[in-house]
């Protein structure tokens, strides 16, 4: 293979010569994510304040507050859907059909479809089916059921892969003392593989947080208001960003940054942090 | 007794039930989705034309309406193919480093790091974009003074999408047996030969599934963009012009539109939702080829089952020395 070039000293610079691009590369990438995160604090630390936290959105002061409730709000909504749903596929993915057969070829071909659709398109979905087929308007309950679709994929995966790891000793040997199928799965396989679906759900809740572009269709970015309902439209963190940053308040947008940055880091160190404790219950 | 075990059965059937119907729901959701943007678009687009619809002029509110979206699917393309450019040499280079030319100590970090970053939000990097990289562009490089466009995008989603690439091309190249690189260094090459002529061919459809994954990540990016690219509907002549994107496109006019319009930008939806699928089917393709091979190699390490050395990162100087 190329021989006579690969042996000559030439090869052997031009690699140095890229070993060095790679160092170079990666202070770069390093470098970049880091100025990232360093100029949103840096930006957003000193302009955070009470009113803008807590207070009441007025004509003259605006608020986050109305987007912690919408926020609190959506997490619950699609949480509560997406989980036991995506829980359940994986079960019967895993402990009903073995992984096995045509069917769970299908499902996870559709799962995985939905993985790669990007957030606008399931945001035009939602807006199609939720403001404007079932007539609720921008709603928090639409905004959070497309939420839920969204992240359903990968609460399926990680589900499926935690329920994989559970040794096959464990479902033998709780059928051997006499349990059924059923019992089986929420008494001993579920509990196992709770580490590893915990830190899903976390995660999951980590891209509720960040998410944009569906709830820019769906949930309306009235921006002022503590929505009543779940059917009332309301605003989120990431949106009262987008908000913020194109109507001329970009204290605000930095301040309001530097709240969902804490808390999607807060939630990744949490995801981790909780799953090894379980584990570690678990071990004893 | 028979009442019990009755109602033992009647439970198992209805909890298996209970798990199909969860298990067809994310089925159900594709289909509808599907139903939902195809039913709502396709006549659309049949309506005015294929032609029409592929025309360079969108002016939907105007008296003589024009739904081109030409303009936007360029727009995409480009900054699509720029930033994935960006994000894919940098981050693939990072990997490499990480993978070998890096200090041990320094690795587990970064890497850490890494995927701590991966998590931030779109609208964060948007806001970034916006407050720093648009008048930076703007001031010290546009010739045309505009800082909005197509590079600013690429730059913004090329350090968004920076992470995905450096952890997924990792684990390709730490999926790479280490005797390969040993292999390589007996043969005499050098450590640098051995990375980049055996180790990165090896780790090859891992690090190509994971550049698919970063095309789609950036083609159906939404907020990032939409704050740096400018938006106004225009054919790309330039890097520092401000233009649209097909995702722009469906965010900025979807809520405020009503009849043919809207109809339109379900069209856009559309197509946007064809690309992914495209690109959904060519993930999956590289992934099947992946584990395929990866099956070959195990069965043929079973059968020989000549034990090797795990490699140490120690044994490789040991070896050049």
């Amino acid at each position: 293979m190329n021989s006579k070039r690969e042996t000559g000293r030439g090869s052997r610079t031009l690699f140095s010569g890229l070993k060095y691009l790679c160092i170079l590369c990666t202070v770069v990438s390093v470098a970049a994510l880091v100025a990232v995160v360093f100029y949103i604090l840096k930006n957003g630390i000193g302009k955070l304040s009470w009113q803008l936290l807590f207070g009441e959105y007025t004509g003259s002061a605006v608020s986050i507050f109305p987007a912690f409730i919408g926020t609190l709000r959506l997490i619950v909504i699609a949480v509560l859907i997406a989980v036991p749903v995506g829980i359940f596929s994986a079960v019967y993915l895993v402990e009903y059909m073995n992984n096995k057969g045509k069917l769970v070829k299908v499902i996870r071909i559709a799962a995985e479809t939905l993985a790669g659709i990007p957030s606008i398109v399931y945001g035009l979905f939602g807006y199609l089916i939720f403001v404007r087929t079932f007539q609720w308007g921008y709603s928090l309950l639409g905004g959070g059921i497309t939420l839920a679709i969204m992240i359903l994929p990968v609460i399926i995966r990680s589900t499926e892969e935690s329920l994989l790891a559970v040794p096959d000793g464990f479902r033998e040997g709780s059928l051997a003392l006499g349990a059924g199928k059923v019992r089986t799965i929420f008494r001993i396989v579920l509990p196992s593989a709770a580490s590893g679906i915990v830190t899903a759900v976390i995660l999951a809740v980590g891209r509720i947080i960040s998410e944009s572009a569906v709830l820019i269709l769906t949930l309306g970015m009235v921006v002022n208001l503590i929505p009543s309902s779940v059917l009332s439209p309301g605003t989120s963190l990431a949106l009262d960003i987008y908000y913020f940053a194109s109507h001329g308040y970009p204290d605000e947008a930095a301040a309001t940054s530097v709240v969902l940055l804490l808390m999607v880091i807060l939630l990744n160190l949490l995801a981790t942090g909780l799953g090894k404790l379980i584990k570690r219950r678990q071990g004893e | 007794m028979k009442s019990i075990y009755g109602f033992v059965h009647v439970r198992e059937k209805l909890m298996r039930g209970l798990f199909l119907a969860c298990a067809l729901f994310s089925v159900v959701a594709l289909a509808t989705i599907t139903v939902f943007l195809l039913a709502n678009g396709l006549p659309f687009i049949a309506e005015i034309g294929l032609g029409e619809f592929f025309g360079t002029r969108w002016a939907p509110l105007s008296d003589t309406p024009a739904y081109g979206i030409l303009s936007m699917l360029v727009a995409s393309l480009y900054v699509t193919a720029l930033s994935v450019l960006i994000g894919v040499g940098i981050g693939l280079l990072t990997a490499i480093c990480l993978y070998k030319f890096c200090p041990r100590w320094l690795v587990s970090p970064i890497r850490q790091m890494v995927n701590l970053l991966s998590g931030i939000p779109s609208v964060i990097f948007g806001l970034f974009g916006m407050t720093v990289i648009v008048p930076f562009i703007r001031d010290y490089i546009s010739p045309s003074g505009v800082g909005y466009g197509i590079l600013s995008s690429a730059l913004v989603l090329g350090i968004m999408i920076l992470p995905t690439i450096v952890s997924v091309s990792l684990d390709a190249m730490q999926a790479v047996p280490g005797s390969y690189f040993e292999g390589a260094l007996a043969l005499g090459s050098t450590r640098e030969q051995a990375t980049f002529r055996v180790m990165l061919p090896a780790a090859k459809s891992g690090i190509l599934a994971g550049v698919v994954l970063a095309v789609g990540r950036a083609i159906g990016e939404t907020m990032a963009v939409i704050m740096v690219v400018g938006n106004s509907p225009e054919m790309p002549v330039s890097l520092f012009q401000s233009v649209r994107t097909l995702t722009a496109n469906i965010a900025l006019g979807a809520t405020e539109m009503k009849g043919d319009p809207e109809r339109a930008l379900i069209a856009t939806g559309v197509v946007l939702f064809v690309f992914t699928l495209l690109l959904n089917t060519s993930f999956s393709l590289l992934k099947r080829d992946k584990t395929e091979k990866d099956d070959r190699k195990s069965r043929r390490k079973g059968k020989n089952s000549t034990p090797v050395a795990p490699a140490k990162p120690g044994s490789a100087k040991e070896a050049q020395s």
